[in-house]
């Protein structure tokens, strides 16, 4: 046994490793998230007065588009699936992922799928630039000629997405060490279990509406085409039928985060665990029949405006639960306020915004107003930046003691926070007030009266990239020089990722271990 | 029928998971959109409007009532056609068959190609309009400089839900020429 890596550049291509291959997923996302983020800076320097200064329109709407794609598929998504890797198995006590050379094809595929879409951008026409959603008649009729590799793009993205899914649902059904029952599970295996689930639901759907794209732009189809039959709502009806769903995929595996952190700083076992187990499958069930809240104003009948405006309230329910356990597990806790306990604080207080000004939305008639406005860009930044973003930056505090075996310095790790904190608050939180004035979302250009609101978000924008810099400077000189971290790490961490020597050797738990 | 499956659970578990992905695809690409059809067949959700109607039984006039309906046309995207109702808005009682004229003319240099396409508010009385005639049934060719007028015969069923008072009957034109073969069309009259 105890046979190490492979040497040199092979060690990465070919490695079935976990924990290699969620390294590669991690580092792979960050680089993702530099880009999209790079994207996120062109748009708000364009919108930092009022007025066309930068970019052509045309290349500010490919800006918007990419950095939607980019974000969703390349920086979150990926980032969950690495974590995923490293820590499912060190989690439930098995030697590796269920099926490891399939794990190694899931990964290696996505760089090309990235590559081939960030390439569209120097074709001729230019990138997509219909926005993250793709609607059609925009996506296909309208679409510059590079949407094919768009398409093919995102079917080999969830070609990737499923394969990772359904490894991840074949570790955590068949590999548990004994002993560890379902019930005994950590928080994040059972989020990560239901979340594919989700993904395995959900992104053939996506996958098959680009192939109705594909046949009508190619094959003459007219799914979508008014003038052959078709129907341009059937479009958006697929698209969030996938669309509802996956939100949650980004969001689920950052509750199972968030409830393996706070209890470690409030040293204090998670409050509620069972309906923390329960909300998650109830919000997963919910995320399937609440699609249309996006297309409120597509033009349904009464009685279909009702039906999804109360079954979209209900989702607030099995949340606030999830809510409500945070923090009655930090109540009377004896709390310290570590880097990785920062960002969950972080995730609790201002993902519940972005959870109410979701409810805000999800009253119909009020939607009317709101819908395509910067409020509704406003409402899922503050779930994804400070809410699936800040758990997988706290994941990264939290377990990269454990990856490296050096811990990372307190005061720069504290000073990240607090950086990000303001910077994204200034960024996103104007964008209510100028999405309730009216400001449309996705335009390069816009009144003088948004002129305020939208200065303060550019600058927080820059500030908040800034941060993130930071964080990467932090990692880098943590896996280089950083001190030397116990096995242990944090002084109550609970969970058998804790059990191993820091750095995590190559092959963990080759002999199962005993779970009481 | 058993399929055989693989002794080992992970692969039998794999296999079954495969499956379930597959089976959304297919769920998403040939039942979805089928499904969205008929769903808005029998509501009428969608405002598309029916076949040719066969006016088996002959209908009695309900004279008792009258409804408006209106008429508008719309040109889609850069659809270079003139294309108006002759006739804005008419009063029927349910049950007599109507007939109005829609004016089209193709004011470009060249021969096309138009389809038009229904859309029909409020959604409660998509189902009780019946057309008996319409230019929306076939495509329309137009030589260029060509005018025509195109019929349109309907019917509104005495059946229709007390609460309708004004049907709204949109059409949209949409410029179908490189869709069909243009010669074959044109051509043949
Ligand atoms: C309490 C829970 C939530 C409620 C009630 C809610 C409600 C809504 C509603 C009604 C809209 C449509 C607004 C419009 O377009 O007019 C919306 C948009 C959106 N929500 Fe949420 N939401 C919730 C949580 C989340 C979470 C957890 C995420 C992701 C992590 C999320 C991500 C999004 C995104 C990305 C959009 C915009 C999609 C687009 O048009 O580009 N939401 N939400
Ligand atoms: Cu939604």
């Amino acid at each position: 046994m105890a046979h190490g890596p492979a040497k040199g550049i092979s060690r990465w291509l070919f490695t079935t490793n976990h924990k290699d291959i969620g390294s590669m997923y991690l580092w792979f996302s960050f680089a993702m998230f530099l880009v999209g983020g790079l994207f996120a800076l062109v748009v708000r320097a364009e919108l930092f007065e009022p007025g066309m200064q930068i970019v052509d329109p045309n290349f500010f709407n490919q800006m918007t588009t990419m950095h939607g794609l980019i974000m969703v598929f390349g920086a979150i998504m990926p980032a969950f699936v690495g974590l995923a890797n490293w820590m499912l198995p060190m989690m439930i006590g098995a030697p590796d992922m269920a099926l490891p050379r399939m794990n190694n094809w899931s990964f290696w595929i996505l760089p090309f799928a990235f590559f081939m879409l960030l390439s569209t951008l120097f074709m001729e026409g230019g990138g997509p630039n219909f926005g993250w959603t793709f609607y059609a008649p925009l996506s296909t009729t309208f679409a510059p000629p590079s949407v094919t590799f768009f398409i093919f793009s995102v079917h080999i993205m969830g070609i990737s997405s499923i394969m990772g899914a359904i490894n991840i649902i074949a570790t955590i059904l068949n590999m548990r060490a004994p002993g560890m029952t379902l019930m005994k599970m950590p928080l994040f295996v059972w989020t990560w279990l239901i979340t594919a689930y989700l993904l395995i639901a959900v992104m053939p759907v996506l996958a098959g509406v680009v192939t109705m794209m594909l046949m009508d732009i190619h094959f003459g189809t007219s799914f979508f085409d008014a003038a052959g039959g078709g129907d341009p709502v059937l479009f958006q009806h697929i698209f969030w039928f996938f669309g509802h769903p996956e939100v949650y995929i980004m969001i689920l595996p950052a509750f199972g985060i968030v409830s393996a952190i706070i209890p470690t700083f409030a040293r204090k076992p998670l409050f509620g665990y069972s309906s923390m187990v329960y909300a998650t499958a109830s919000i997963a069930f919910l995320s399937f029949i609440v699609w249309a809240h996006h297309m409120f104003t597509v033009g349904m009948p009464i009685a279909g405006e009702l039906f999804f405006m109360y079954a979209t309230m209900l989702i607030a329910v099995p949340t606030g639960v999830k809510v409500f356990n945070w923090v009655a597990t930090m109540f009377k806790g004896a709390m310290t306020f570590e880097t990785p306990m920062l960002f969950a604080i972080g995730f609790v207080v201002l993902f519940t915004i972005g959870g109410l000004s979701g409810l805000m939305l999800a009253i119909a008639p009020a939607d009317f107003q709101y819908h395509d406005t910067y409020f509704v860009v406003a409402h899922f930044h503050y779930v994804l930046v400070p809410g699936a973003l800040f758990s997988i930056i706290a994941a990264v505090y939290y377990w990269l003691p454990k990856w490296s075996g050096r811990m990372y310095s307190e005061i720069l790790g504290k000073t990240h926070f607090w950086v990000a904190f303001v910077g994204l608050n200034l960024t996103f939180f104007p964008m209510h007030f100028a999405g309730l004035a009216g400001m449309p979302r996705r335009i390069p250009d816009y009144h003088m009266m948004f002129a305020n609101w939208n200065m303060i978000s550019s600058v927080g924008a820059f500030l908040f990239a800034g941060a993130q810099l930071l964080f990467l400077y932090i990692i880098v000189t943590t896996i280089i020089k950083g001190r030397k971290a116990t096995d242990r790490v944090w002084e109550n961490s609970e969970g058998l990722e804790w059990t191993v020597p820091s750095p995590a050797p190559y092959h963990t738990f080759s002999t199962p271990p005993e779970v009481k | 029928m058993k399929l055989p499956m693989p002794s080992n659970p992970i692969h039998a578990l794999c296999l079954k998971l495969g499956a379930w992905a597959v089976g959304m695809f297919v769920f998403a690409l040939w039942i979805m959109p089928p499904m969205y059809d008929v769903f808005c067949e029998i509501t009428g959700l969608n405002g598309k409007t029916g076949g040719r109607y066969e006016a088996s039984e002959i209908q009695q006039i309900d004279t008792s009532r009258t409804i408006n309906v209106q008429f508008v046309a719309i040109n889609n995207d850069k659809m270079p056609w003139q294309f108006v109702p002759q006739t804005r808005s008419v009063r029927v009682h349910p049950g007599e068959q109507v007939q109005i004229d829609y004016r089209v003319h193709n004011p470009t240099g060249k021969d096309m190609i138009a389809q038009a396409i229904p859309s029909l508010v409020p959604y409660n009385a998509v189902n009780y309009f019946h057309k008996t005639e319409c230019f929306c049934f076939e495509q329309q060719p137009l030589k260029a400089g060509e005018s025509a007028n195109m019929p349109l015969l309907f019917i509104v069923d005495q059946d229709i839900p007390q609460g309708v008072h004004t049907i709204t009957l949109s059409y949209t034109i949409f410029d179908v020429t490189d869709r069909y073969a243009a010669d074959q069309l044109l051509g043949a009259r």
